[in-house]
């Protein structure tokens, strides 16, 4: 996996890792230049030297240079600003991300179809501008994608923008950067950056209804998930359940990681998570259905897993 | 009586006696001084309130604090070195951070800057003392009860988890527990305190100088100082603001950042950080302040560019309070904003740059002499400069979109504190050291120390730049093992081991066992400035006798000033009347105003404090009538202080002060330090009012539903009423004090009499408002503003008919008379104050709605 805002995979990102590597050298040199002037003028300075003369290192060192250096650099730095704040073209895909203690409501809003929505996954074309429209259903929350481009905040009451553009393909992690309560650290989300006729595909297989279980477990599977009421916080489409408040799981089994980036999606961590979820993620929402037999457990396991 | 000198007599010429008094003469004067300024002893010993007490209690107790949290970021440091360690839960973690951000800047950064000038300034100016003794240990009794509460909430699992920033919606809505009171509640007192100890500090800075030392002759530490105070003045106050109107949204439900209800969370966000961006620099420029002392004295020469510093220390404090935007960049701000703080927070790098570089200016042109608290000098320089470059990086708007909210701000936030405030700090204390307690620091201690701070404090901070870049967000009590992330974590983690050892050292070395070691010579650095006339181990009454100063650097540059000290050769060399007297002087030329009568020992201080700090400890348990109880109690204990201690009436009008200066006693108006106390504390009163007035158009600006449709405002006419019944409250305040000082005292105590009445009218009329149009302070952000302002201007206008019963009880019993009128002078200040707030309140709220139809 590639690592950071220093690894750019977006042009956003690229921007910013270009203005920081120009900053970082200079401040270097800056540093070096006044320790060692530091480290002179202490212990190496062999004769005082006149006060007189040393009002051009206060008026030339302390006031000038740095007002012609800070211009040059704001010049530089804040004509990056606005292509940074624009919107996406007219017609680009738009993605509603809501933030939620903790994980990701992901909403594809695709022209001339139904929205998607599923969870904690965000796939994205490549060279493609994509804008995001950010909101939160509780605290304040931060989505940021360091390779791709900087954060923005989802604030309770307002919508926020982020525009992406990847400049190729891979894998990275989304991350809430704001403190948001018990689980800040475990509030994740998947990044695939994929060629316009993949993400074609994959949306085509999201926006399906869920695939029927596969097998006798997972049918039972089926029937626990629907008689245990889990289908009042959770949506599976293609089935009676509905609910609206929690992930929505119909293809729940298609995505890499469980639980908003927590544990890798495997048959053991369903069974963990639904049993005891608030011993994977302090805080969580979702209530622990440990007293359900353990066959049951496995059962919802297997059906889960199978929703690809 | 008046500020002109005594005609034939030019201050900057007096002279000290040619000769010493007697022998005789001399020891009778230091005997009386003694007893006069004598600590108590005994259990009696915590009633003392004289700065050489109070002032290292203030400063021991902070450094606790600091040890305290640095503890807890030692834990989160060995929570971090191995991914998904489970070392701290994520809860307590949470605790842990929230708790020792708030702790390092709330009890140790701000109080050891006031407690470090408490303890310094009098030695800098030659006072015996600050003007107000027993305010500053009321500061100090504040801090030490609010920081308890605050940090043993830890040890029952019950401290604050929000961050030190405690954003809300997070913090009023989804955080139950008394967690997120304790910190509102907690920090509200402690800021309260802060402030008063600004207030002491500023007139003592103004007021309390040698005859002679003209504002271009101040040591440097005390306009940093002075700069200092004055931002605490005009930064906590939004704070204060804020955390009322949070705590209120708890405690009642009124929605001032529910954005469902017409609130804004970033309101928070805004009051926030007016207060916490300035609040950077409050901790940054006392603390440089120390390097500015330090840096001449080891150079042998006067400091290079002394109008300089001034005016970029200065400079500084103002850009501080435009920049606070920048910790908002990310909450979606208009292109516009974002251009413009760039500007003004990368700015600020100029005025920092000045400074720097006239201490660089001052040692290259000085013969500089190697010492412990010059190497820490240096590598606060190292470090606080990668702190500074790194803060032009994220001040521009561009690069924060990726490094806010990451380690790379943690990086930079450290840098920057520890480098530019701790490590000064820790110069500071090597070089102040024998002023305290008259011996010196292990020179080979202080080296373990700071190779060991400087070494590990690089090795833990200087990869979390990269941790941060890499992707890891601040505030996570874990980070996935496939990020990266591991080696530099690990890394930090050793590095903060090593910088907790390096503080250890330096702990150690201030706490050993000394009283084998000799004490330190008179003047050990051979520094320049007044402080270090002082004898070691140094007496108790500050200075023998105040002289007159002429000089940037009297030791230096005045011959014989130590032995005419000594010898009482200056000003006030006695204390005939056995009663604590220091010199209050011009605040721009230092001439000799008067002699001002300080308090001695006391224990009210205390019980105040404790009182007070009752009714913030009952509210944090939601104990509001036994909260308000013990408001009442503190205000009947404050006015018995202000009663039995202050404005007394001195036994004669004028006081010999020795080289021929007579001085009065007693003198009222703007020429007392009294009345600059009131103004200053009511220029922070109405900080905070126009931050509660700034949210009201701040929801109009942004909520197209304010006022929401429906919804009546508090109407015109009791508003109307309540503004003209003020009005003629404030009349009647000013003619007692006209009448009172002309003579005709029957009409002063009439007007005494119906001036609280009008002025209790006038409270009630403006809460009859909002009560008459019901309005619902739960329902909706409009009148929950509307009632927060009206309830504002009602306690004001309640003080105030405190006060003028107060004045009319003085009167009648005879305290207050023509001549002696501190109190109404003081008073009417404060209603000045008062019906400005009552007429901005009736304007905001009853005029406004008007206008913006």
């Amino acid at each position: 996996m590639d690592m950071g805002a220093l690894a750019p995979a977006g042009r956003e990102a690229a921007r910013i890792a270009e203005l920081f590597w120009w900053m970082t050298g200079g401040a270097f040199v800056i540093w070096l230049a006044v320790v060692a002037l530091a480290i002179y003028a202490t212990y190496l300075n062999p004769r005082p030297i006149p006060a007189a003369k040393t009002r051009w290192l206060v008026v030339g060192a302390g006031a000038i240079f740095p007002t012609v250096v800070l211009a040059g650099l704001l010049v530089y730095g804040l004509a990056m600003l606005p292509p940074l704040l624009d919107r996406a073209p007219k017609g680009s895909l738009r993605i509603r991300v809501v933030g939620e203690q903790w994980w990701w409501r992901v909403r594809y809003e695709v022209p001339g179809r139904g929205p998607i929505e599923l969870a904690n996954e965000l796939w994205l074309p490549v060279d493609r501008p994509v804008q995001l429209e950010l909101e939160t259903r509780d605290v304040i929350h931060s989505l940021w994608i360091p390779e791709l481009a900087g954060k923005m905040d989802m604030i309770p009451g307002r919508t926020t923008h982020l525009k992406l553009e990847a400049t190729r393909t891979g894998a990275f992690r989304g991350i809430c950067a704001e403190y948001c309560g018990a689980s800040h650290a475990f509030m994740l989300f998947a990044v695939r950056v994929v060629e316009e006729d993949e993400l074609a595909r994959w949306l085509e297989q999201q926006a399906r209804p869920a695939e029927p279980p596969r097998d006798a477990l997972a049918a039972r599977g089926r029937d626990a998930f629907l008689a245990n009421g889990c289908g009042a916080c959770h949506a599976v489409r293609g089935t009676p359940a509905d609910g609206r408040v929690a992930p929505d799981l119909t293809h729940v089994g298609s995505r890499g990681m469980l639980a908003a980036g927590r544990v890798p999606n495997e048959r053991d961590a369903f069974h963990r998570w639904i049993a005891r979820p608030r011993e994977l993620k302090p805080g969580a929402r979702m209530p622990g259905f440990g007293m359900l037999a353990e066959d049951e457990l496995r059962a919802l396991a297997a059906y889960l897993e199978g929703l690809r | 009586m008046t500020d002109a000198p005594e005609p034939g007599r030019d201050e900057r010429d007096a002279e000290p006696l040619a000769e010493a008094p007697p022998e005789a003469v001399r020891r009778g004067q230091e005997e009386r001084l003694l007893r006069t300024w004598a600590t108590p002893t005994g259990w009696r010993y915590w009633s003392a309130v004289n700065n050489t007490e109070v002032g290292v209690w203030y400063t021991a107790v902070s450094f606790a604090f600091f040890l305290f949290a640095g503890v807890l970021a030692l834990a989160m440091r060995l929570q971090l070195a191995v991914p998904g360690n489970d070392l701290l839960s994520a809860d307590r973690y949470n605790q842990f951070f929230t708790v020792h951000g708030s702790v390092m800047m709330f009890l140790f950064a701000i109080p050891i800057f006031e407690a470090i000038a408490v303890t310094l300034m009098p030695q800098m100016l030659g006072a015996r003392d600050l003007p107000f003794p027993r305010l500053a240990a009321f500061g100090f009794w504040c801090f030490v009860i609010g920081g308890l509460f605050l940090c043993g909430s830890i040890f029952f699992d019950a401290a604050p988890k929000g961050g030190w920033f405690m954003y809300p919606p997070l913090t009023s809505s989804y955080q139950p527990g008394i967690g997120a009171d304790i910190w509102l509640l907690g920090f509200s007192f402690i800021e309260v305190a802060a402030i008063a100890s600004a207030v002491e500090l500023i007139v003592g800075a103004l007021k309390c100088r040698p005859p002679g030392m003209r504002i271009n002759l101040l040591p440097l530490y005390v306009w940093y100082t002075l700069v200092g105070a004055a931002m605490i003045l005009f930064a906590f106050p939004p704070l204060i603001a804020g955390s009322m109107m949070l705590e209120i949204e708890r405690a009642f439900r009124w929605p001032f950042f529910d954005a469902s209800r017409g609130g804004d969370p970033l309101l928070w966000q805004h009051l926030f950080w007016l207060f916490g961006h300035p609040e950077v620099y409050i901790i940054f420029l006392p603390s440089i302040a120390l390097v500015a002392m330090i840096v001449p004295t080891f150079a042998r020469r006067p400091i290079v560019g002394y109008g300089w510093i001034v005016l970029a220390a200065i400079g500084t404090g103002f850009l501080s309070f435009g920049l606070w935007v920048h910790h908002m960049y990310t909450t979606g701000l208009p292109g516009i904003s974002l251009g413009l703080f760039s500007a003004a927070s990368t700015a600020v790098a100029i005025p920092t740059g000045v400074q720097f570089f006239c201490f660089l200016a001052t040692l290259l042109s000085g013969r500089v002499a190697r010492s412990v608290p010059m190497l820490w000098t240096i590598g606060s320089v190292a470090i606080f400069v990668l702190g500074g470059l790194t803060g032009v990086m994220v001040a521009i708007a561009t690069f924060d979109f990726q490094a806010h909210d990451t380690f790379f701000v943690v990086a930079h936030l450290h840098y920057v504190l520890i480098g530019g405030a701790l490590f000064p700090i820790f110069a500071g204390v090597y070089y102040f050291f024998p002023i305290i307690t008259g011996r010196l620091l292990s020179e080979r201690l202080g080296r373990i120390s700071f190779w060991l701070a400087f070494v590990g404090f690089n090795v833990a901070f200087l990869p979390m730049h990269l941790s941060g870049l890499r992707g890891m967000p601040r505030r996570v009590f874990t980070y996935p093992a496939d990020a990266g992330l591991e080696l530099l974590n690990l890394l930090s983690t050793i590095g903060a081991v090593i910088l907790g050892a390096g503080v250890a050292v330096l702990a150690w070395d201030v706490v050993r066992p000394k009283k084998k070691e000799p004490y330190a010579p008179r003047d050990p650095w051979k520094a320049g400035t007044l402080e270090w006339v002082q004898e070691m181990p140094g007496k108790p009454w500050g200075i023998r006798s105040i002289p007159e100063i002429d000089s940037r650097y009297p030791l230096w540059e005045q011959p014989n000033l130590v032995r005419d000290i000594d010898e009482g050769r200056f000003y006030l060399p006695d204390a005939a009347e056995e009663l604590r007297e220091t010199i209050v002087t011009t605040a721009v030329d230092a001439r000799p105003a008067q002699v001002q009568r300080l308090p001695g020992p006391s224990f009210v201080p205390l019980l105040a404090a404790v009182t007070l700090g009752g009714f913030f400890v009952l509210g944090t348990f939601k104990q509001w009538v036994l909260a308000v109880a013990s408001l009442v109690l503190a205000t009947g204990v404050i006015l018995y202080w202000l009663w039995v201690g202050t404005a007394g009436k001195p036994e004669k009008e004028e006081k010999d002060c020795g080289l021929g200066l007579r001085l009065p006693l007693y003198r009222s108006g703007p020429a007392s330090v009294g009345w600059w106390g009131t103004f200053i504390t009511m220029l922070a009163d109405l900080t905070a009012f126009v931050c509660i007035v700034f949210g009201y158009f701040f929801f109009w600006t942004v909520r197209e539903d304010f006022p929401p449709p429906g919804i009546a405002g508090p109407g015109v006419l009791w508003p109307a009423v309540a503004a003209a019944l003020a009005f003629a409250a404030w009349v009647l305040t000013l003619l007692a004090r006209r009448w009172n000082r002309s003579g005709a005292a029957a009409a002063a105590v009439a007007a005494l009499v119906w001036a609280p009445v009008l002025a209790l009218l006038a409270g009630v009329a403006v809460l009859a408002g909002p009560w008459t149009t019901r309005l619902d302070p739960t329902s909706h952000s409009y009148p929950a503003i509307v009632w927060l302002l009206a309830g504002w201007t009602a306690v004001h206008l309640l003080v105030g008919v405190v006060m003028h019963l107060y004045c009319l009880a003085g009167r009648l019993a005879g305290r207050i008379t023509a001549r002696h009128d501190i109190d109404l002078g003081n008073v009417a200040l404060y209603w000045h104050f008062a019906l400005l707030t009552t007429v901005v309140t009736v304007a905001t709220i009853g005029g406004f709605p008007l206008v913006a139809r």
